[in-house]
């Protein structure tokens, strides 16, 4: 049995002054050293959840646990220091006026020792392959670039769970990339567990294990291949299956013998073009 | 090209002048500004102009630089400089234009109060292009340590002006965008009388308060999410080094005072 990080048992909550719950009896367990993907459509709680996990929110029923602490006031700053954080625009959440101040940010405010920081900085920079840009501003980065430095930000603190709140989608398909490959890579290498919140599908079909959520309910769980032959349901929960998989369905259906279903365009074409080659 | 006016200001490079602890260079304008106010003959302006570009060589910064900062405020230094030609009466007769009449006195006057304006802004101007604006903001917040105890909130303004400056170019950025996004809509910023003009701004000003908003509340939740919980416990990244060269800064500082004290007349 694998170990578990984050334990959410028969979570519900609803915001001060609004009639309508974000989240509804919610329960399900994240491990250690996994890449959780959760996908919704817009308002289906998943901003909500994640808050909730870094104690931005309180539940109103039900527990969370995390990293073997409860969810409550007095942990919040343990919490915090456990799972670390990256928000959608990359702009928002840029702090220092340089790049290695903006890394130094989070660990400033734990107190970690001047000595300590400067090669904390440079360590995590090293691993999202930002090292170049150490005095950088950040209004001269791209967004994948900043996406990244808040990754390096986040990683600075050693945290074990490392949580992305649509990190890539006001990025343009270059950045997210990039982003997406330097969490795979912290993920392989460093043992990272990943929870990444998306809209994209493409990007959830890199996860390990994939949960949909629907008006703030759980609506089902499972590897991204079995989350794609849901297909049609998919689309009426709001969500598009990539076209990859479409078209790999669609070629399947007509009778051609692909290597298998397809997450991403590049496959699948390096799959077509070299389909015949055998014979 | 705003942007270069507020914050590009700052020119690197490897001088005596950029190696001082901004706490020196602070300290040494504070001290600057009140010295000038005592020099009041030729002697003592020739001290405080030599030591002036003596400064200026060892900063290496380019005149032109100086220079450029000099441009917004030379038509207040004008002004003054022909406020006190006109109306000083002091000393011979020099020329007599219609009802003006220009005293000999009124002349020097109004040569070296421009002088001290020049040697002011000089040496201001100096603080910025020698230094990043962050280090200006650590300095303020390392002098001012002291008030903490009476309860001023110096980390939390000095947090706030580092992150001024920090969104200073976003917000430039945005308010670009949204000129341009009203101007393909027709708005028109350039022309009309000047109560048009003001009114052509409001749909500029208000997206530009809303998204200002949105991010310092986004930024809030962020900074809370890397574990930001105010000055108590928290170390510093950026450590000031105040080292002899800056010493030698407040000896040249104390002396300069002495020597205008004996100087003046
Ligand atoms: N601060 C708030 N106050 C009141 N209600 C809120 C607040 N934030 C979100 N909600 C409501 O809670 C529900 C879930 O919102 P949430 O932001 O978690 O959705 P989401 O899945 O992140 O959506 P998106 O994909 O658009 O980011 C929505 O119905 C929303 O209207
Ligand atoms: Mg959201």
């Amino acid at each position: 049995m694998k170990e578990k990080v984050i334990s959410i048992k028969g979570v519900s909550f609803q915001y001060p002054d609004q009639e309508a719950f974000a989240l509804r009896n919610v329960s399900f367990d994240v491990y250690k050293g996994e890449w959780l993907a959760i996908v919704g459509h817009n308002g289906s709680g998943k901003s909500t959840l994640a808050k909730m996990l870094n104690g931005l929110h309180y539940p109103s029923e039900g527990t969370v646990s995390i990293g073997g602490y409860a969810l409550i006031e007095e942990n919040v700053w343990l919490i915090r220091e456990k799972l670390g954080m990256v928000f959608q625009n990359p702009d928002n959440q840029f702090v220092g006026t340089t790049v290695q101040d903006d890394v130094a940010f989070g660990l400033e405010n734990n107190g970690v020792e001047h000595s300590a920081m400067q090669e904390r900085v440079f360590a995590s920079l090293e691993k999202v392959g930002m090292t170049a840009f150490l005095n950088q501003e950040p209004h001269h980065l791209s967004g994948g670039q900043k996406q990244r430095v808040a990754i390096a930000g986040v990683i600075a603190l050693r945290p074990d769970i490392v949580l992305l709140d649509e990190a890539t989608s006001m990025l343009d398909p270059l950045g997210r990339e990039e982003v997406i490959n330097t969490v795979r890579e912290l993920n392989e290498n460093e043992g990272l567990t990943v929870i990444s919140i998306t809209h994209d599908l493409e990007e959830a079909s890199r996860a390990d294990r994939v949960i949909v959520l629907n008006e703030g309910m759980l609506y089902t769980e499972g590897t991204p291949e079995r989350i794609f032959q849901l297909d049609r349901e998919l689309l009426n929960l709001g969500l598009g299956v990539p076209f990859a998989v479409q078209m790999s369905q669609l070629l399947t259906d007509a009778g051609l013998q692909l290597s298998r279903r397809h997450f991403n365009e590049e496959e699948l074409v390096k799959d077509l073009w070299t389909l015949n080659f055998e014979k | 090209m705003m942007e270069k006016m507020i914050v590009g200001r700052y020119l690197p490079a490897d001088s005596v002048v950029h190696k001082m602890d901004p706490r020196a260079k602070l300290l040494f304008i504070f001290g600057f500004v009140i010295i000038v106010f005592l020099a009041n003959n030729a002697v003592t302006y020739a001290v405080l102009g030599a030591i002036t570009c003596l400064i200026v060589l060892l900063s290496r910064v380019k005149l032109r630089f100086l220079i450029n900062g000099l441009k917004p405020v030379l038509i207040l230094i004008l002004f003054t400089f022909f406020l006190h030609v006109f109306f000083t009466k002091e000393g011979d007769i020099l020329a007599q234009i219609g009802f003006l009449t220009i005293y000999k006195g009124g002349v020097i006057k109004g040569v070296l109060i421009s002088i001290r304006f020049l040697l002011l802004i000089f040496v201001t101007s100096l603080l910025t292009l020698t230094t990043p604006p962050i280090s200006v903001t650590d300095g303020i917040e390392s002098l001012f340590g002291p008030l903490k105890k009476l309860k001023l909130p110096v980390h939390e303004l000095a947090l706030m002006m580092s992150i001024s400056l920090r969104f200073i170019p976003t917000l430039l950025d945005e308010t670009d965008k949204i000129m341009k996004a009203q101007m393909a809509r027709g708005a028109d910023f350039s022309s009309g009388s000047i109560p048009e003009r003001v009114k052509a701004v409001i749909p500029l000003l208000i997206p530009l308060f809303v998204s200002a908003f949105k991010r310092a509340e986004e930024l809030a939740v962020a900074m809370e999410a890397r574990g930001y919980k105010g000055s108590e416990g928290r170390t510093k990244y950026r450590i000031l080094q105040w080292s002899t060269r800056d010493t030698i800064a407040m000896f040249l500082l104390v002396a300069l005072c002495a020597a205008l004290f004996m100087l003046r007349s």
